[in-house]
């Protein structure tokens, strides 16, 4: 299995999924080699990691974070040059050499590892993938956790595309995270309908014990209400629509605060939007949060809203629901294909999120409602399903791949 | 010999558009959704009346004119005649068509397809008044037999009821009260003096409402020989086979297609063909049997869910928060002067705005789903607590008016002698 990057050094999604995963599929039975591009100190003890590059370690996660995540769409603009091109400087020039430098190792990789299936995950890691295939001829399965349109909306960088649609084009079988996302592949890159398959991703149950950070709690007992806005601050994430909707929250309920957790490159923008609006002073900026932090948050939070305009998956609101908080989410996410026990607004109805989370502020019993049947309905969504999902499709490829010498079903080993 | 009492339930609720924070205190037009979605109450009713009422009504006269013998029952609730008249008078024609040949008997319930046999005496007993006046006014009957909300029963309102001076009244079947006993006979209500109660055959009632086009069923494709089998089946055993169900399983659960309506078009004389069966309705079933036993029902029942019980109205805590709050009103509304404020209140009080907030197998997709106009419970929960709110600002707007107008007249009129 071919990733990019792995907990605790991820920039986000990318990384839990293939983290939740890994760890279900190795519980179920599967032999599994997590590859990275990187080296990096992994504690996580179900599967055997590689590196391509074995010659520099990273050893904290600021390091690894500014080389992992210098992309999160083209028009990005306010990630760390400086840092990046010191980085590059023994690691390639531009993400997309980096991401070309791994694919060089890939066939290596695959030499030395004893495996029956290939499994990528996004486009950063396709390239590897194929080569790996070109090396050993075995199955391909390219996971798409989010696709290009997903990040950069129509204006997309074509390379990139480029990449996914070899990916897609080269993979015996596809895996996409929800419907949504499914519909996207084979309507936007003109992929055979019968090769894309949905495998929903899962959560893992961690009990959040943590207590409420205490400057929140203290604006909780004068009374005050707190709407947690969480994620990167990028255009999919639709944090403007989140501030129209505090704008017209507030002239209901005056005494509610909008915590926002999280760092991108609509942050300036969205920080200009609020004082435009006069809000400052309603609105906590946390930056980005992670762990114990943001688990607290998640906690402190009497509902957590995900406005996002185009959300392939979204497994966030699935850990703040463990948190036992409320959440709204945007039909137009795919984990809104997973859930019942929630809220849902389109994402430009700012009147309907609105008219939703008044509800829920001033009506405990709602609240009550959604956060226990909420928390109930999302112990269901576990990672054992999907990797149930992937081992029977790990199975099918093996029976339309038998040249190879025969190995037992479910014991498989993936590079 | 086993009589057929078919009884039918006709009823469309009033459902409560998307009323959203912003309309509160500011509109309080709560029923007027005009989308052409399945909350235009004006949209649903005349849906309905194509594919099932009118068509429904036309095949039980023809059945009435080619079979003398042939007799039903139906309840009509009072806020669906209302909207007939309303927005498809034709449906009340032919409903009044029915009743005068005579074969046909109309029975009492609350106007407001309501819950308030549990929650206010008082509030119950007016319901039922208004109902019993507009199927007076509409039909030029007076029913005296009893069919609560859903079949919503226990001992004391069937205590209730015979106070109200009803001879009979209906309830579930359920294997809960029954044990081991037939629902084919007539039952006598804990604490009762002459009330007579009909059980509900769950199982043939259920043959027709459900299974009917249930294609995995080994039954299907059910037909009317098939039917009267089993009918007659309990000839010997049994004097009355309770056929209780919506009447919308005809057309409308059970679509044209499935062949209910050549089904229920060929049920009557096949039925008779038996010299040993016939048909009553409720009035002729309570007036021609005698009690078989006594039926013990102190916890409430009802004929909805697997559970037969109140769940699917009252199981969690945002309907259990929609029923205070609307019955918590009663004390205030019963003494304000603004029959439009108290006719609003009552039509908040339909049953199914908390069907419709059920969250019983939501995430399993269950029938509530299946019935309900809103994308999910809170949406609806959501709806009805905002104009909660709103119903609560108009109310204290006219006590205030009334406090007011109280004062005055406390003031001493001025007289010429003191000027």
């Amino acid at each position: 299995m071919f990733g990019w990057e792995f907990p605790p050094y991820n920039s986000g999604g990318l990384g839990v999924a293939c983290e939740g995963m890994s760890k279900a599929l190795s519980a179920s039975g599967v032999n599994l080699t997590f590859a990275l591009p990187y080296k990096v100190p992994i504690k996580a003890r179900w599967c055997k990691f590689v590196f391509a590059d074995e010659e520099v370690e990273f050893k904290n996660s600021k390091e690894v974070m500014d080389y992992v995540s210098g992309y999160t769409s083209h028009t990005s603009t306010n990630f760390n040059k400086e840092l990046i091109s010191k980085i590059s400087g023994m690691k390639g020039n531009s993400l997309m050499e980096r991401v070309f430098l791994y694919a060089k190792k890939a066939p290596s990789i695959a030499s030395k590892t004893v495996h029956s299936i290939i499994h990528v995950h996004d486009w950063l890691t396709y390239p590897a993938g194929i080569e790996a295939k070109k090396f050993s001829k075995r199955p391909l399965v390219t996971h798409i956790h989010a696709t290009e349109y997903d990040r950069s909306g129509e204006d997309i960088n074509k390379d990139i595309f480029e990449i996914e649609k070899e990916g897609f084009r080269k993979a015996d079988m596809i895996v996409a995270v929800s419907g949504r996302t499914r519909k996207s592949v084979i309507e936007r890159y003109r992929i055979d309908p019968n090769k894309v398959k949905v495998v929903h991703n899962g959560v893992e149950f961690e009990n959040n014990q943590n207590s409420v950070p205490l400057n929140i709690q203290d604006l909780k007992n004068k009374g005050n209400n707190i709407v947690l806005f969480a994620g990167r601050i990028t255009f999919q994430k639709g944090p403007d629509y989140f501030v129209s909707m505090a704008e017209k929250i507030l002239s209901f309920e005056p005494n509610t605060y909008f915590v926002i957790s999280g760092s991108g490159d609509m942050e300036e923008s969205m920080i200009r939007d609020v004082s435009r609006r006069g809000l400052s002073n309603r609105f906590i900026f946390c930056g980005f949060l992670r762990g114990d932090e943001l688990s607290a948050v998640y906690r402190a939070a009497d509902i957590y809203v995900m406005p996002s305009v185009s959300e392939p998956f979204g497994i966030l609101p699935l850990e703040v629901m463990l948190s036992d908080t409320p959440v709204l989410i945007s039909k137009e996410s795919g984990v809104s294909e997973v859930v019942s026990c929630v809220l849902k607004s389109n994402f430009w109805d700012v009147d309907d999120m609105t008219d939703k989370v008044i509800s829920v502020l001033r009506n405990k019993k709602l609240h009550s409602q959604l956060s226990i049947t909420g928390k109930k309905e999302v112990r269901t969504i576990h990672w054992k399903k999907a990797a149930d999902s992937l081992i029977s499709l790990y199975n099918s490829l093996e029976e339309s791949n038998k040249v190879v010498e025969f190995i037992p079903s479910l014991e498989f080993a993936i590079a | 010999m086993s009589s057929v009492c078919f009884y039918f339930q006709v009823h469309q609720p009033m459902r409560i558009k998307k009323y959203r924070v912003f309309d509160v205190g500011q509109n309080s037009d709560y029923f007027g959704d005009n989308s052409g979605t399945s909350l235009d109450n004006k949209f649903i009713v005349e849906k309905v009346a194509n594919k099932c009422y009118l068509p429904a009504n036309r095949v039980m006269l023809e059945n009435i004119k080619r079979n003398p013998n042939f007799k039903v029952s139906y309840s009509i609730s009072g806020i669906a005649l209302e909207q007939f008249e309303k927005f498809y008078p034709e449906v009340v024609d032919s409903f009044r068509e029915l009743v005068n040949t005579g074969n046909v008997e109309i029975l009492s319930e609350t106007y407001y397809h309501s819950l308030a046999s549990i929650y206010s005496r008082e509030e119950f007993e007016h319901q039922v008044k208004m109902h019993r006046r507009k199927v007076r006014d509409l039909f030029g009957v007076t029913p005296t037999v009893f069919r609560n909300t859903e079949l919503i029963y226990n001992n004391e309102i069937a205590r209730v009821v015979e106070e109200m001076g009803y001879k009979g009244i209906l309830a579930e079947g359920a294997d809960h009260i029954l044990g081991w006993r037939s629902p084919t006979f007539i039952y006598k209500p804990t604490g009762t003096q002459n009330i007579k109660a009909l059980l509900k055959h769950y199982k043939l009632s259920d043959d027709i409402a459900f299974r009917f086009s249930e294609r995995s069923w080994a039954e299907w494709p059910l037909t009317a020989p098939k039917f009267a089998d089993w009918v007659s089946a309990h000839n010997g055993n049994g004097q009355v086979i309770n056929l209780f169900m919506d009447y919308e399983t005809f057309g409308e659960h059970q679509w044209e297609d499935t062949g209910i309506f050549e089904f229920l078009r060929h049920l009557p004389e096949t039925i008779l063909a038996n010299p040993d069966n016939d048909f009553v309705t409720v009035s002729e079933a309570v007036d021609r049997y005698d009690f078989m036993g006594e039926i013990d029902v102190p916890y409430h029942t009802s004929w909805a869910d697997m559970e037969r019980d109140l769940s699917a109205w009252a199981s969690n805590d945002i309907q259990r928060e929609a029923l205070d709050t609307v019955y918590s009103m009663e004390k205030d509304i019963a003494y304000i002067d603004d029959p439009v404020l108290q006719e609003d209140w009552r039509k908040l009080q339909t049953s199914d705005h908390f069907y419709y907030m059920c969250t019983k197998f939501w995430a399993d997709g269950d029938v509530h789903k299946y019935f309900s106009p809103y994308e999910s419970p809170y949406e609806a929960f959501i709806a009805y607590m905002n104009v909660m709110h709103d119903m609560r600002l108009r109310l204290e707007n006219v006590k205030k008016k009334q406090e007011h107008e109280v004062s005055l007249h406390k003031m001493n009129p001025l007289r010429f002698s003191e000027v």
